[in-house]
């Protein structure tokens, strides 16, 4: 006996959501995306653009897995939606260096034994590449607090902190414009400068 | 998460206009660390959402009279971390950044962070009484499990707290929320800005449907010399106060001229007394005048069961706040629990 369906439906069939198109910069590359409203930055990374390095932890914005960096600086993916971030600039972990070519903090987590699991790893990288960036944390204590958004369940966070003070002490390894994109470098919004 | 549709408009009475269709079932978002959270446990589903992001409110900038005007699109990081927030407000620099975390600070807007509601649990869980969320139907903090609710200002219907450390900074500062309506425009002083739950516990602050924050403005006197931000937690950084005092203090040698005093964690919103303020001004600033002003803030406390802990924490964090604001003894830019003596 066929189990298709012999008489038409009686009711309005099911629509697919409404989407629309965002178009974003990832690791270099320009990507147009067609996404529901409400799909997460994190999702359009990880399920629209196969870039799974970005982890969901706790989709909460509590965990920092999802840590990712727009303009050089650090958010959580999970808690923004792909259609606000139009236009932006934005690397992954992906994008901070290939097993052929680690990047500082890269090869200082390996050095350091800095991941055991390392599911929070990629969350923690990009956040340390975020403090990096900021400029802001100097010493033990200081690297400690604004790294504290990263949890590490396997409680790696000593040798977290050793890979990042050896970073921090070798000097310069913040991004440069190079690393961000073609073009559109600097964040829109400078209210220190503007 | 529901459905919804998007817009994104490039001014502000585009905006207004946009949330006046569906005022009620229509919400702004900024940085959406809060509201998208709140949507993703179905506390909150509006059907459209109107995206800030694009509207011209993300600058600081210096006021006639000597104060400060923060955009409400400006973010919290780029807020702590403006020059003249760091030298003038050092206050709110480190109230700031006593809370969430380093992302979290680099998504939050200025506006939204007033507008973040409550973290209690109950609250967040549909499947639980909650007058905040639907009216009528109980609160289950009362009798509940209540370590993180309110020991000051509640009522019978709503033991909730507001959870934010900024808002406590600018309660002790006295700044003034400029806000937006097709209407008109209007200025709300802060301390007038958040509501008490009363019998009215699901409406958290004082805007009226349609309103949208434009800017937060500081006062010209920022307490620059003497001031600290003390926050008491569970854990020693990423998250919320059970207790946080922000003191400020201007002192003519070992003489009080001036005092301001806001808790955090105590409170439906940041908790000023003026009365304990008075109790200061005019006296020396030693641990007795402190304590004095402490006794006054928690006269009227009262502990819900598994909270009654935070009348004698506040008693004892006022004067430690106090005295760290006196003698400039609190280390900057570490957590605020490590590193300071009692």
């Amino acid at each position: 006996m066929s189990t298709v369906i012999q008489k038409p439906l009686d009711h309005q069939p099911p629509s697919l959501p409404p989407t629309q198109s965002v178009r974003l910069t990832i690791n270099g590359r320009e990507s147009f995306l067609t996404v529901a409203p409400w799909t997460t930055l994190l999702d359009a990374l990880r399920e629209h653009l196969d870039l799974t390095g970005t982890k969901k932890g706790c989709d909460h914005g509590q965990c920092g897995a999802c840590t990712v960096l727009i303009d050089g600086k650090r958010i959580n993916s999970c808690l923004t939606l792909a259609v606000m971030r139009e236009g932006a600039d934005i690397t992954t972990i992906e994008g901070l260096g290939t097993p052929e070519n680690l990047s500082p903090l890269q090869q200082a987590f390996v050095d350091h034994d800095a991941f055991q699991c390392g599911y929070c790893t990629p969350g923690q990288i990009c956040s340390a590449q975020g403090l990096i960036n900021e400029g802001k944390a100097k010493t033990e204590a200081e690297v400690r607090e604004l790294m504290s958004g990263n949890l590490c369940r396997c409680g790696a966070y000593p040798n977290i902190l050793s890979a990042i003070m050896e970073v921090l002490e070798n000097g310069e390894s913040a991004m440069d414009d190079k690393q961000w994109s073609a073009g559109n470098t600097k964040p829109k919004m400078d209210p220190v400068n503007s | 998460m529901n459905s919804f549709t998007y817009a994104r408009p490039d001014e502000i009475a585009e905006a207004l206009r946009e949330k006046s269709i569906q005022v009620e079932t229509t919400k702004f978002i900024a940085g959406g660390t809060n509201l998208l959270d709140l949507m993703k446990e179905n506390v909150e589903r509006p059907t459209r959402l109107i995206d800030l992001n694009h509207l011209p409110l993300s600058h600081i900038e210096e006021l006639p009279d000597g104060g400060l005007r923060l955009g409400a699109l400006v973010t919290n990081a780029d807020t702590a971390y403006h020059p003249e927030v760091q030298s003038r407000y050092p206050l709110l620099n480190q109230a700031i950044l006593a809370g969430a975390s380093p992302q979290l600070r680099n998504m939050a807007t200025d506006g939204g962070n007033l507008l973040q509601r409550t973290r209690c649990y109950y609250f967040y869980d549909l499947a639980t009484p909650c007058n905040k969320r639907e009216p009528g139907t109980g609160c289950s903090a009362i009798g509940g499990y209540n370590r993180i609710h309110a020991i000051l200002g509640a009522s019978e219907q709503c033991i909730a707290t507001h959870p934010s450390d900024m808002c406590v900074a600018l309660a002790a500062l006295g700044a003034t929320v400029q806000v937006s309506h097709p209407t008109g425009d209007r200025s709300i002083p802060f301390e007038d800005f958040h509501r008490l739950p009363g019998t009215t516990p699901h409406l958290d602050n004082n805007l009226t449907p349609g309103e949208l924050i434009t800017g937060i403005d500081l006062p010209a006197k920022g307490f620059e010399k003497n001031f600290s931000y003390l926050k008491l937690r569970d854990r020693s950084s990423y998250a919320f106060a059970l207790i946080s005092v922000a003191a400020a203090l201007e002192l003519d040698g070992a003489r009080i001229t001036d005092a301001r005093l806001a808790l955090g964690g105590v409170a439906h919103k940041p908790w000023r007394d003026p009365e304990a303020e008075a109790l200061l001004i005019g006296q020396p600033a030693t641990a007795d005048t402190f304590r004095r002003a402490a006794a006054k803030v928690v006269a009227g406390a009262k502990g819900q069961g598994t909270n009654d802990f935070k009348i004698e924490l506040a008693k004892r964090a006022i004067v430690r706040a106090l005295k760290q604001a006196t003698e400039m003894s609190q280390e900057i830019n570490v957590n605020a629990f490590q590193n300071s003596n009692p």
